[in-house]
């Protein structure tokens, strides 16, 4: 019995041990990777997308293949490094390139009208499309014949010139 | 037919007029943006005897702004340059021998204008090519709209009385190109 137990707690020293050596292991390498990988790539370019480089338009920043760009991405790493917040990041850049920088233009001056144009136009379109129906669904009761239609000269000649006609047919 | 037409006629009063009015008010205000919008993008740049709008350049080295309202009287030469443009490092060399050249006299005065660079690769270039004339950031890229830029390297030079003397896109060959240009805007 006395065996058994000191099998026991000599296998839980053992595996104590062991655990001990792991984290000794697992720690240092877990520190460096906490200092390499900060910034990830990703992190990066979570940035990096909603901004716009003047010299290649329409391009996000994140894919840009030029060296300008590059250096711009080179730079968000330093300012995150350096513990910038994102919209910081976001308004050094504009400080520095304007603007036009911002996938997303600031909502100020006639930079409203792209936040206020297209929902007046698309509601602007519904309620077209909405009267056009209406009156669509309107036309067939403008054909109901007017009683006046009967009185018409025009129409009783042009029976009459029918009738003429098909009488001639049957002859025939 | 006549009936048709006045149900027509019915159809086209339903149409209050300041609905008409309004929507032909917005049309004309938008086509009327984008034509400013257009005529803006296709201007051009900066033309030869053009008076240049003032602006303001603030040094990498931390020095005073220079304002070009300052500097009436002078012949300025002003070069947009990148850190990240290959062809503005083959006139670098050039523009500061021209600087060199013209420094004493005081009558010309060089400006150099980063455009949409990082400031550490802009202060890398500078200490490469030994430049020592005044450079700044283009800040909002205001200058580079002022001239209407189409890209990098582009120099223009304004003569003593603030307009465009001459202008030269993409990089010069030799100083004798810079110098002949700065000479010409002197003797105007």
């Amino acid at each position: 019995m006395n065996q058994i137990k000191k099998f026991v707690s000599n296998k839980s020293y053992i595996l104590i041990l062991l655990i001990f050596v792991c984290m000794l292991l697992l720690a240092p390498v877990n520190n460096v990777n906490a200092q390499n990988d900060f910034p990830t790539d990703d992190q990066i370019n979570e940035i990096a997308r909603e901004l716009y480089c003047p010299v290649c338009e329409n391009i996000p920043l994140d894919v840009c293949p030029t060296q300008a760009c590059a250096q711009w991405r080179a730079l968000i790493k330093e300012k995150m490094v350096a513990g910038w917040s994102k919209a910081e990041i976001k308004q050094y850049f504009v400080d520095q390139y304007g603007d036009r920088v911002l996938a997303q233009p600031p909502a100020r001056g006639l930079n409203w009208l792209v936040y206020i144009l297209p929902p007046l136009a698309f509601v602007g379109g519904i309620v077209v499309v909405y009267f056009n129906l209406k009156k669509v669904k309107k036309e067939p009761e403008k054909l109901v014949p007017n009683k006046n239609i009967e009185n018409d000269k025009y129409l009783q000649e042009m029976e009459e010139a029918l009738n003429v006609l098909n009488k001639k047919e049957d002859l025939s | 037919m006549e009936n048709s037409d006045v149900a027509e006629q019915n159809d086209q009063k339903k149409l209050p007029r300041w609905v008409i009015i309004s929507a032909f008010t917005i049309l004309l205000l938008f086509l009327a943006l984008m034509g400013w919008g257009l005529r803006n993008a296709q201007q051009g740049p900066v033309q030869v005897g053009q008076k240049v709008p003032p602006f303001e350049l603030v040094p990498f080295d931390g020095g005073e702004s220079i304002k070009t309202e300052d500097l009436l009287g002078k012949v300025i030469v002003v070069n947009f340059w990148a850190s990240w443009c290959k062809p503005c490092e083959q006139e670098a060399s050039e523009l500061e021998e021209a600087w060199l050249f013209y420094k004493d006299s005081g009558e010309v005065v060089f400006l150099g204008v980063d455009y949409v660079d990082t400031e550490t690769e802009a202060r890398g270039y500078l200490e490469k090519f030994n430049i020592s004339y005044p450079n700044g950031p283009d800040l909002r890229t205001a200058i580079s709209q002022i001239f209407r830029i189409s890209g990098v390297p582009e120099t223009y030079i304004i003569d003593r009385n603030g307009k465009l003397a001459s202008r030269k896109i993409g990089p010069f060959i030799s100083v004798g190109e810079i110098t002949s240009m700065v000479d010409s805007a002197l003797n105007q």
